[in-house]
């Protein structure tokens, strides 16, 4: 068999059948669905007992104005004050006394809200709602505003964005959607690179350490294990994600059946869309309750709209790109040293530009034509991040090809560089190694 | 016929000259000690010839042709540093070792088993590297440098970290490679095995090949004429038997008798110094001391200081 294929399956085998590679794999999907479902089960557990809640309103304001709603039952008292309750409150059945002083009007404090219990945020954010907005219709009306008027003037925008491809045709799109898979997708890069960027350099620091190195190079060439070794935890990479990806569907789709069986699928759609929203802080929060079924349906067929075809292919392309790139990089710092600690001072180049990509990235999602998204999406150390927030929104060809060929000129550059530096510093002990250093072993010969 | 040659090799590193001008020619089928003091080359040219780096200028003839890199399949490279990967099976390991030279996985397999039943290891194969003792570990290393019955093999130090009954029993090993038909480089700083078991030796020093040659010759060549005597009697006699040919250079007790080493200096020889010393004294024994490897590294590297 050949050799770096030997390498890529030792480095994988090992790796997979670590204890800690089990379960990453099992507590990752665990996550990730409590994640989606956890929102979808609190929503379901809403409180449904009736609460029963008398309002003593001494401004005379509110009377019949704060409606009952399915949970939240009010009944107005005019012929008890608060005190007359408070002694038999537990026979009274009353969950809570609202009482509205007279003072409301130009004193928002002048409302108390009597309880044997905390009352639940739900209750008081529903009661102060409906008086504000009470006071404030009365408010307008005072002014000579009426009602049919103020209908009138509350107005609801909403953008309906529609792309127009080479031939003029409308094809229906949307921005939420393609931040949230460029964004989605560029940080699934970072991650990547991070994660098993250090694992390939623990790996070359422990074949240095156990000094098992020199019998492996004394049999394959050093570049065929530094390959073998960045290629091995590329696919132990890729395994895990597939794995969280097919864990995670089955482990939501069998807790959905077992304890949501009335839960649509839309519903849970509609929560995980609301859930990543939220977390972008992209959209205010509170326009999507208010968002009904057709809209979120067009915006769900709006996805259909980002080129899957381009899209995939380049998250799979700056993928890899980004990691072999990377990877090598990282294998040479780890053949640089001769124990972890010492990685720091050589970390420090390779986290920059990726910070930095991490931050453009962020920037971009918002402005995807910017010039600083622009240059940071073709620059390579930055590119896989930062493109892959672009694509969905529509990248020329020229540009997509220019940066992945610089990808790929750097990706060659940068493991020629490491493969220099690996083989001088796998078998280098007990030297401490500065950028000097490294310089010199750029210059040797093999 | 040589297996190996190696024809002025040099190798720099950026400011350091690490051989310079070496040549060494290995004859097939022989033990042949690579020696010399701490830095002076030797892991540099074991690494040339293992393939781990190229020299700067000349060239390493193996089998009579230029070597091309799938010869290393045909060497077992014992370095030494040593180490295995700690959390990978033993077994697996050794396997893994043995494709990488390039068996079949079964014959790896079968070979395995063979060695590890002449070993009586096989209770190991299952047992991560790192539950294993230093011993333990330097047996597994030493299976899977010769399992895939190399024609050169190459041991930097293989004494170092065995016990004298683990360290006699690889040396019957290696006897026995060489009995199969294996050429042996060895490389170490023990001069008592080298002289028990080389029949060549080169002395690198400073980057430079200094003594080359069979070992006996080479010690022959540095014997200084001196002879080593045990007698009975009064060593007072035996001084004043002399004359200003010979010079008594160390008094030692031989087997419980009086002994001394006397070198003798000029116009004179071994059947004279007899002639005057035996009405002195009783003579017991009578050698020529050889020099040992030990004296003649001392006495090549002191030299090639000056």
């Amino acid at each position: 068999m050949n050799k770096i294929k030997l390498i890529i399956l030792r480095e994988y085998l090992t790796r997979v059948k670590k204890k800690s590679f089990v379960v990453m794999t099992i507590l990752g999907p665990i996550l990730f669905a409590a994640l989606m479902i956890v929102p979808a089960w609190l929503a379901s557990m809403e409180d449904t007992d009736i609460k029963n809640i008398a309002v003593i309103d001494e401004s005379g304001v509110f009377i019949n104005k704060i409606e009952s709603t399915d949970y939240l039952k009010f009944e107005y008292i005019t012929d008890k004050t608060v005190n007359d309750i408070r002694h038999n409150f537990k026979e009274s059945g009353y969950y809570a006394v609202l009482q509205i002083m007279p003072s409301i009007t130009y004193e928002p404090s002048a409302v108390h809200l009597y309880s044997s219990k905390q009352p639940g945020f739900a209750v008081k954010s529903y009661i102060a709602g409906t008086m504000e907005k009470e006071l404030r219709n009365q408010k307008l009306r005072a002014q000579g505003i009426d009602e049919d008027v103020l209908k009138s003037i509350k107005s609801d925008v909403s953008i309906r964005t529609i792309q127009w491809d080479e031939d003029g045709e409308d094809k229906e799109s949307s921005t939420e959607i393609a931040m949230a898979v460029g964004y989605i997708g560029g940080f699934m890069i970072y991650f990547f690179i991070f994660m098993f960027g250090a694992q390939v350099m623990r790996g070359v620091i422990e074949e240095k350490t156990s000094r098992i190195v020199e019998i492996i190079v004394s049999s394959a060439r050093p570049f065929q294990l530094l390959m073998g070794k960045i290629v091995g935890v590329a696919m132990v990479g890729l395994t895990q994600f597939l794995l969280w990806i097919v864990l995670t569907l089955l482990i939501i789709t069998g807790v959905k059946t077992v304890m949501f069986p009335n839960l649509g699928t839309k519903n849970a759609q509609e929560v995980v869309a609301q859930d990543l929203f939220e977390q972008q802080n992209v959209v205010p929060a509170e326009n999507i309750p208010a968002q009904d079924m057709n809209e979120l349906t067009s915006i769900l067929n709006a996805a259909k709209s980002v080129d899957f075809g381009v899209l995939i292919g380049s998250f799979i392309f700056f993928f890899l790109g980004g990691y072999l790139l990377y990877g090598s990089l990282f294998a040479a710092i780890g053949a640089a040293v001769d124990n972890e600690t010492d990685t720091q001072q050589f970390m420090l180049p390779i986290t920059i530009p990726l910070i930095f990509g991490m931050i453009v990235m962020m920037n971009a999602v918002q402005t995807p034509e910017s010039p600083i998204a622009f240059w940071f999406s073709i620059i390579p150390f930055t590119s896989p991040i930062v493109m892959m927030v672009r694509i969905p929104f529509g990248v020329p060809y020229w540009e997509l090809a220019l940066s992945m060929a610089l990808l790929v000129l750097t990706f060659i550059g940068t493991t020629w560089m490491a493969g220099k530096i690996y083989r001088t510093g796998i078998l280098m002990y007990g030297k401490k190694v500065n950028y000097k250093e490294l310089w010199k072993w750029l210059r040797y010969k093999f | 016929m040589e297996i190996l040659k190696a024809i002025n090799v040099e190798k720099k590193f950026v400011n350091h000259l690490a051989l310079d001008n070496v040549s060494i020619s290995i004859p097939e089928n022989s033990i042949y000690g690579l020696l010399g003091p701490n830095g002076a080359g030797k892991t540099t040219l074991i690494r040339i010839i293992n393939r781990i780096t190229a020299p700067d200028k000349g060239e390493v003839i193996f089998n009579g042709r230029p070597m091309k890199a799938d010869d290393v399949s045909l060497i077992g490279y014992l370095p030494e540093e040593r180490g295995l990967y700690k959390k990978m099976k033993v077994g697996e390991q050794a396997l893994y070792l043995a494709q990488l030279k390039g068996l079949s996985k079964r014959d790896a397999l079968k070979k395995l088993k063979l060695w590890f039943e002449k070993f009586e290891i096989q209770a190991w194969w299952d047992k991560k590297v790192e539950e294993l003792s230093k011993g333990m570990a330097q047996k597994v290393q030493f299976i899977t440098t010769i399992l895939h019955e190399p024609k050169l093999l190459i041991f930097d130090e293989p004494f170092s970290g065995f016990d004298p009954i683990n360290a006699n029993m690889l040396k019957q090993e290696i006897l026995d490679q060489k009995k199969n038909g294996a050429t042996i480089i060895f490389s170490t700083h023990n001069m008592g095995s080298v002289e028990e078991l080389c029949d060549h030796i080169t002395l690198i020093n400073k980057s430079r090949n200094i003594l080359e040659g069979q070992i006996d010759n080479i010690r022959k060549q540095y014997k200084s004429n001196t002879y080593e005597i045990s007698f009975n009697g009064d060593p007072e006699k035996f001084a004043s038997s002399l004359n200003n040919h010979y010079e008594i250079i160390e008094k030692t007790k031989i087997n419980g008798h009086q002994g001394v080493k006397v070198k003798l200096l000029h116009q004179t020889n071994e059947n004279e110094l007899l002639s005057l010393i035996i009405p002195a004294v009783e003579v017991l024994s009578f050698n020529e001391v050889i020099p040992s490897m030990n004296d003649v590294f001392i006495k090549v590297v002191q030299e090639y200081k000056n």
